[in-house]
């Protein structure tokens, strides 16, 4: 299987701020990828490299076996729509339909005529004029009308109400499956990719958590619900992912490939969101130093 | 690139264009009748050797049209970088457009490239058609102009022939590295003035006089280089000063004018007075001896006591040579700050 989007200990560095740390991840062809962690863990950064507008710090990245941004090839093989949806607001739909023609060599006027019309976007209208939702449309439009082999979109949706949400994932979803194309999109909400997404990598505090299909996180990670006592005795060749306690109640989630059959424990299916935000919680780190001291 | 480029800059294009036209359609109409007069005022002067008297009145008369123009010469090039040169790059990092231009198929270094080359390019024209044109329009003034407004003096000088498009390259391309160091529009339109202005003071102040070595020499004193006769009210010594023009040399650039004594010793600087052992009441020097030619007898009498003019300048005939190598310097600045801009680009820029 082909990767459209290898990291190699990958690195981001400004000034003194690590923005990306050692990220390694494999991104096969054919998938929508959702790449998610809070405000400020380093995804734009991410996309950015992806994208060749940064020059790593350290480590490699290659998107479809180029270096990123490197030639005009390269750029014409990986479409990006930048964080806002970035628009000249003075210029007009048809303008920027005719931007994209002008600089792009595959580009395909049929479909950017095409989609733009089921979109209802005026051509003489000025970019500057219209809805959030209908910049990311136009985005969107441009993005795919260059007929990109990779589509990378940072926050995409962010600002759009959640009708238009809707809207945008569907009609992604809808050029996905047509064109045959590969999707990295980023987001802080995990509902906006659980409707989109079949890969998933979790990005907390410029690093990578964890990555992998999303079928195959939801069938390894569990989550463990027993009584506080039993915690004590907890099987510990499980890869910890979270703890919380209450009272009467330990809660944990775990990663695992094998079975749990300690009876002390009632093992429940993780939802998508449920997972991401186990991943997210960063006190778990020092709840899992302090397990090992206990061990 | 070329289109959306020319899209973006169409406007300002055009109001230049229509700014431009104005002006050498208004010069086109009224220079050939300036040079007329011009040229009928020699005429009628130089059999009276009155050209002098002319000179002053032709130049008077016209003095308003004249700063007029070699200030709309001066401040073109400072307008083009602040309005063009500094908003080329800071304007889509504002809007963040230049993430959506940087994943068209087209590399960064290509998109800096037409910018610049389209712009910059438009920049020089407009300059240099703005110069020749009142370089043309303002001769006949230029040849009567008093000395502190000579062709080669500081302000004069850079308002005329081809320096004005070194400085407008210069200029634009300022603007664009500032802008892309500080990003934002309108702190990076004010460093850039600011950078811009003190270049343009050190330039004349620091390196033009140097660019040859200034003409050494001794002058006879008359009424083209010194300022005049001066007494104080209450009596004491006659005082006399130098003004910046040397005889025989109209249109240079005076860079120092020392008055000498006999002995060949300095007794006054640029602008100073000092004391001569003449008399006001009686004699060449007394307001009944003044005649037609005003005080040309005083300033046998105070020559005929051995004093002198010493002046280092710049003579008009290297005009075009400073013009050459002015343009020049501009030129390698500007080279500087490309590379400098290409080199920002890559490293810093995203």
């Amino acid at each position: 299987m082909t990767s459209v989007l290898q990291a190699q200990a990958l690195g981001k560095r400004y000034g003194k701020r690590w923005a990306l740390r050692e990220c390694t991840v494999d991104i096969p062809a054919g998938h929508v990828v959702g790449l998610v962690g809070p405000n400020g863990a380093g995804k734009t950064t991410l996309l950015k490299l992806a994208g060749g507008q940064l020059e790593p710090t350290t480590g490699d990245i290659t998107v479809l076996g180029g270096r990123p941004g490197s030639t005009p090839a390269q750029l014409a093989r990986v479409g990006f729509v930048a964080q806002d949806t970035p628009l000249y607001a003075a210029l007009s739909v048809a303008e920027h339909l005719r931007l994209g023609a002008r600089l792009n060599p595959r580009w395909d006027a049929a479909l950017a005529r095409e989609r733009s019309g089921q979109l209802g976007l005026d051509p003489s209208h000025r970019a500057g004029k219209l809805s959030g939702g209908q910049r990311a449309q136009l985005a969107l439009t441009l993005g795919l009308a260059k007929r990109p082999e990779l589509l990378i979109m940072d926050e995409p949706v962010a600002s759009l109400d959640p009708l238009a949400r809707r809207e945008f994932l569907q009609r992604l979803t809808e050029a996905t499956a047509e064109h045959k194309l590969s999707v990295v999109l980023s987001s802080h909400l995990v509902s906006d990719l659980e409707k989109v997404c079949d890969h998933l990598i979790v990005l907390v505090d410029s690093r990578v958590r964890v990555a992998g299909e999303v079928d195959r996180l939801l069938a390894t990670h569990h989550r463990l619900t027993g009584p506080r006592h039993a915690f004590d005795r907890f099987p510990f060749d499980q890869r910890v992912i979270s703890v919380s306690h209450t009272d009467q109640q330990s809660t944990v989630v775990v990663r695992t490939g094998s079975p749990i059959h300690d009876p002390a424990w009632t093992v429940s299916r993780l939802s998508l969101e449920d997972l991401v935000l186990a991943y997210m919680d960063t006190s778990t780190e020092n709840r899992r130093a302090h397990l090992e001291v206990q061990r | 690139m070329t289109w959306l480029t020319w899209r973006q800059f169409r406007g300002s294009a055009t109001m230049m264009a229509a700014v431009l036209v104005v002006l050498t359609v208004v010069l086109a109409l009224t220079g050939p009748d300036l040079a007329s007069r011009y040229a009928a005022g020699i005429a009628g002067c130089t059999p009276d050797d009155t050209c002098d008297r002319f000179f002053d009145r032709f130049f008077d008369e016209h003095q308003l049209p004249f700063v007029a123009v070699s200030f709309v010469v001066l401040a073109l090039p400072a307008l083009v970088g602040l309005f063009w040169g500094a908003p080329l790059i800071t304007r889509e990092l504002e809007a963040g457009t230049h993430l959506l231009v940087w994943n068209q198929s087209v590399t960064r270094n290509r998109w800096l490239a037409v910018k610049l080359g389209i712009v910059g390019l438009a920049a020089m024209a407009a300059a240099c058609v703005c110069g020749l044109a009142v370089t043309w329009w303002s001769d006949p003034l230029d040849k009567s102009a008093v000395p502190d407004l000579a062709l080669m003096a500081p302000l004069v000088f850079g308002a005329r022939g081809i320096a004005p498009m070194g400085y407008a390259a210069f200029a634009f391309i300022l603007g664009v590295a500032v802008g892309m160091l500080v990003r934002h529009t309108l702190p990076a339109m004010a460093i850039t003035l600011a950078v811009f202005a003190a270049v343009q003071f050190a330039m004349p102040l620091l390196v033009r006089p140097h660019l040859m070595p200034p003409v050494t020499a001794t002058f006879e004193l008359s009424q083209v280089n010194m300022g005049g006769i001066h007494v104080e009210e209450q009596g004491g010594p006659v005082q006399i000063s130098t003004r910046p023009a040397v005889p025989g040399h109209a249109g240079s650039w005076v860079l120092s004018s020392d008055l000498l004594d006999s002995s060949g010793r300095t007794i006054a600087g640029s602008g100073e007075e000092a004391p001569v052992p003449v008399s006001v009441t009686s004699g060449p020097c007394s307001p009944q001896e003044a005649g037609p030619h005003g005080l040309d007898a005083c300033w046998l009498e105070i020559n005929r006591l051995g004093y002198r003019q010493h002046a280092t300048y710049q003579p008009l005939e290297r005009f075009w040579a400073f013009q050459w190598i002015e343009t020049g310097i501009y030129a390698l600045l500007t080279l500087g700050l490309t590379w400098f801009s290409f080199w920002w680009l890559r490293r810093r820029l995203s």
